[in-house]
């Protein structure tokens, strides 16, 4: 479970989590977008809706970014049982990327809402 | 904190402690031997009044929020706290039972701190889970409880009732529910060692200590082992919010009062896909907003009055 991103990347999440943190949320608006099973290039977004991260299991590719949109009014955020990533509190409107280098399997829950559960797969 | 006062030493208490809550309903009840009974008005607020201990229980202030539930979550945080100002009779101190602010930010640590120097009393924190978002809680007991170390717990006297301030909110992660860990529940089990069981408890946490619905992470895993600590005491008061609505349970000398927010309401357990802020009318949001006063009557009862802001 262990190398989820590189040096850098995982820096560069860090940076993000810090600017939302901080309150300089991203501003532009969320696009709705079809939920996804597998994602066919280096970007996928997971809609968190009705207290539901959607689509719950997603397959990527190493090297993608994928960032947590939340639609909801409630915050959530997203994080790993042994923390190899995990945000700060995303609002609604707001975003998170972490970068998935590794393969392997990483199971994530809202830690705000723990019956919350996802999962994204790297192979 | 923590300190060791012997309850009103020379005094021989018998008997059963009463113990009373008024619901916001109009209803009160005072328990005797595990069996409720309804108490009228007149006799419940005669019973608090003159010499008891008071002090207020506010939760869920969620400085921060600004979403259609309410705009204006800062307004109405100082409505309660002006409330408290306006009270009759002073309370002795404050509780707050967390979830002080929405998004575990500095900035609403610090407006939320502002906004609560309108209070002169002591103020005693537990964090709710929307206090420890990111970071274990490390903002939070920097600011409103610094002599505890992050996550800490801690009990103390106060007018012949001891307290205890438990956090079940950083096991969210591992227990899929609020939570109080081995090491807070070994605590709790020494620091009640050897008082007496007459001694009146009150012990305030955020999340409810019995499970109110769990699916919507409404309830304390290892709740039943610090139970099992307070089931001698003649009287046992837990104070929670979380779930910003008035719900009441007695089961035996333990009596559960889960208290309004002063942000914005939440459905009913159970009802809709998931828990959250509730709309309600505008001219309705304040009714169903509100402040909880507790009267400790030396020996007679504990008299739980829920105001609301309306």
């Amino acid at each position: 479970m262990t190398g989820l991103m590189t040096r850098q990347r995982l820096a560069a999440a860090a940076a993000v989590s810090i600017m939302l943190g901080a309150g300089t949320a991203i501003a532009e608006q969320p696009q709705p977008a079809a939920p996804q099973q597998v994602a066919a290039t280096n970007e996928a977004e997971i809609s968190i809706q009705s207290f539901q991260f959607v689509p719950a299991i997603l397959t990527i590719k190493p090297g993608t970014a994928v960032t947590w949109v939340n639609r909801d009014e409630e915050p959530h955020n997203v994080v790993s049982p042994d923390r190899v990533f995990r945000s700060k509190a995303i609002d609604g409107g707001e975003k998170f990327t972490a970068v998935f280098d590794k393969p392997g399997t990483y199971n994530y829950i809202c830690a705000v809402h723990p019956h919350m559960h996802g999962k994204i797969i790297v192979e | 904190m923590n300190t060791q006062n012997p309850d009103n030493p020379g005094t021989s208490r018998r008997g059963l402690l009463k113990c009373m809550a008024w619901a916001g309903t109009g209803m009160v009840w005072t328990v005797a031997g595990g069996i409720p009974r309804g108490l009228g008005l007149g006799e419940a607020f005669a019973a608090s009044a003159a010499d008891g201990f008071t002090f207020v229980q506010i939760s869920d202030s969620h400085i921060g929020f600004n979403k259609e539930a309410n705009p204006d979550t800062n307004g109405t945080f100082q409505a309660a706290l002006d409330r408290i100002t306006k009270l009759p009779k002073q309370p002795a101190m404050v509780l707050h039972t967390g979830d002080v602010s929405h998004l575990s930010k500095p900035e609403e640590f610090d407006t939320a701190a502002q906004i609560l120097k309108a209070v002169k009393q002591d103020i005693h924190y537990v964090p709710g889970e929307h206090d420890v978002i990111g970071d274990d809680g490390k903002e939070f007991f920097q600011r409103f409880e610094p002599k505890l170390k992050t996550g800490g717990w801690y009990s103390f006297d106060q007018g012949g009732v001891h307290f205890v301030g438990m956090v079940n909110v950083l096991t969210f992660e591992t227990a899929k529910a609020g939570g109080f860990g081995a090491e807070q529940l070994e605590w709790l089990e020494k620091d009640l060692k050897g008082r007496s069981a007459s001694t009146p408890i009150v012990l305030f946490t955020h999340v409810p200590m019995w499970p109110i619905y769990p699916q919507w992470g409404w309830g304390t895993e290892d709740a039943p082992q610090a139970l099992s600590y307070l089931k001698r005491f003649g009287s046992v008061t837990v104070l929670n919010g979380h779930i910003h609505q008035i719900v009441q349970k007695v089961e035996g000398n333990v009596s559960y009062q889960t208290a309004m927010s002063t942000a914005f309401p939440q459905p009913t357990a159970g009802q809709g896909p998931a828990p959250g802020p509730m709309k309600v009318p505008a001219e309705k949001l304040r009714s169903v907003l509100g402040i909880r006063e507790i009267d400790i009557v030396p020996m007679k009862a504990a008299a739980v009055t829920d105001v609301t802001l309306a």
